[in-house]
């Protein structure tokens, strides 16, 4: 349970945001260190990319898709907060932001089992 | 037998702890009553702070349930429909004894934030030393500034504020909020030295958008949707150079 | 210009630059995720990734902007995390973020220049 003060979806908002932020940040390197090898030939990406084939795997990067997604969108929401004029529709925003990153995450599974 | 409210009440100042008393729940009662009764019947050394006691003096603001809140217009059968209060001091702020915060920090940071109005001397529209200054009411500029200017400098915002409570130095929601309503007034001539002192790494871009002031506010103004005006101003004095 | 001055200069900078680097990833990252999806189909292969951005001009100088975009936008976010959670100094702060955001770009251009003059080996 969030302290009371921070319970409310603005607030919740942020926090996916903050923690994806830094997951995505953190995932960077390692995604492009594992790119780089295929400058080693083919087969050395093919290693990276066989050892992603377990089903553990999988689920992980579902998760980063979500995360990407989530904070894509809740990027993309913050933009408008920041830039354009105030809506109060914010709440359904927060909300489509959720369903929209589940969705991609979902979309990710189903096409890769 | 009259039904007791359960009211946990803070005291002490950093160090401290909370102590336990029944009141008795009474019809339209407020949290303030609470409060009043557990001083004037129940321990006379209970510091806490209120003045007008209807919501517009800004002086009784405390945390009541872990949210914080003016305590005269929260009407307890609202906020603790168990009839079980938990009363602290506001959050982000020095105790100075039991519910009474030191607002020293809260002010400071409205001077720092620019908050006191520049006569724009020798415009037109000054209003000082010539006619008064002729503001359009539905011009935007003036209705950006209404607002924004309805605050009562309760420091709720402060308290619902985490950036305030990671960041020593952040302005906070009130004090920048302040800022914005005196950047839309036209009257006014500090815009240029306004801008650079809420444009800092404790200024309006520390702000992350989370909203605790907007959803806090018990004059229902919006601090984040001012800061983000502010830093729409901010960034684009800093693109073209002009305030 | 004095100190305080220049300090929220700099702030009004990054701030800028993280939501201009925003603008753009909020475009790249749909067709990022577009390629994902579509790429795992029927399952992926370093064949198909090289078979896309080899030799592609268009594919090339998109993954160009995208990487560095990221390595503009996430060192800024990064730094604020930082500043805000944990007890390091602001200017050691500054300085391994200014390299993470090099290592960022230049890792990431190395992988889709290797990607787009693959020559196999074997």
């Amino acid at each position: 349970m969030m302290k009371g003060h921070r319970d409310h979806p603005a607030y919740w908002a942020f926090a996916v945001h903050r923690l994806s932020g830094l997951v995505l940040a953190l995932f960077l390197p390692v995604h492009f260190y594992f790119l780089g090898r295929a400058i080693k030939g083919a087969a050395a990406l093919d290693g990276v990319i066989a050892w992603t084939d377990n089903p553990l795997a999988k689920v992980a990067e579902a998760g980063l898709v979500i995360l990407l997604t989530a904070h894509l969108t809740g990027g993309v929401r913050l933009l408008a907060v920041e830039f354009l004029p105030w809506r109060d529709w914010q709440k359904t925003l927060i909300v489509l932001t959720g369903g929209l990153s589940l969705g991609a995450g979902l979309l990710f599974l189903i096409n890769a089992v | 037998m009259t039904a007791m409210l359960e009211v946990s009440v803070w005291r002490g100042r950093e160090e401290g702890a909370f102590v336990s008393y029944a009141v008795p729940a009474r019809r339209s009662q407020t949290v303030l009553d609470v409060i009043t009764h557990i001083q004037r019947r129940l321990d006379a050394s209970l510091s806490y702070r209120f003045a007008c006691r209807v919501g517009m003096c800004g002086s009784c603001a405390m945390t009541v349930n872990g949210k914080p809140q003016w305590t005269c217009r929260a009407p307890v059968s609202e906020v603790a429909p168990s009839g079980k209060l938990t009363i602290q001091p506001l959050r982000n702020l020095k105790v100075i004894k039991d519910l009474s915060v030191d607002m020293t920090t809260f002010f400071d940071k409205w001077a720092r934030a620019g908050g006191a109005f520049k006569p724009a001397l020798g415009r037109p529209t000054a209003g000082v030393g010539g006619d008064f200054a002729a503001v359009k009411p539905a011009s935007r500029a003036r209705r950006a500034a209404d607002a924004a200017i309805e605050c009562i400098g309760c420091g709720v915002c402060y308290a619902a504020c985490d950036v305030a409570a990671w960041n020593r130095d952040y302005l906070g929601p009130a004090a920048l909020n302040r800022a914005w309503s005196l950047v839309n007034d036209v009257r006014d001539g500090a815009r240029r030295e306004r801008l650079a002192a809420i444009a800092g790494d404790a200024g309006c871009y520390a702000c992350h958008s989370q909203q605790g002031c907007t959803e806090h506010c018990p004059k229902h103004l919006n601090p984040t949707a001012s800061i983000a005006g502010l830093k729409r101003a901010s960034a684009w004095a800093w693109l073209t150079g002009k305030p | 210009m004095n100190a305080g001055a220049s300090k929220s200069r700099a702030e009004t900078g990054l701030w800028l630059a993280q939501r201009l680097a925003a603008g753009v990833l909020a475009v790249a990252v749909v067709v990022h995720l577009g390629v994902i999806i579509t790429a795992i189909q029927g399952g992926l292969s370093a064949a198909e990734i090289i078979g896309r951005l080899r030799g592609n001009t268009a594919w090339f100088a998109f993954y160009l902007v995208f990487a560095a975009a990221a390595a503009i936008h996430a060192p800024i976010g990064l730094r604020t995390i930082l500043g805000e959670m944990t007890p390091l100094p602001p200017r050691l702060i500054g300085l391994l973020m200014a390299g993470f955001g090099l290592l960022l770009a230049l890792m990431g251009w190395q992988a889709i220049y290797g990607l787009y003059a693959f020559r196999p080996l074997e």
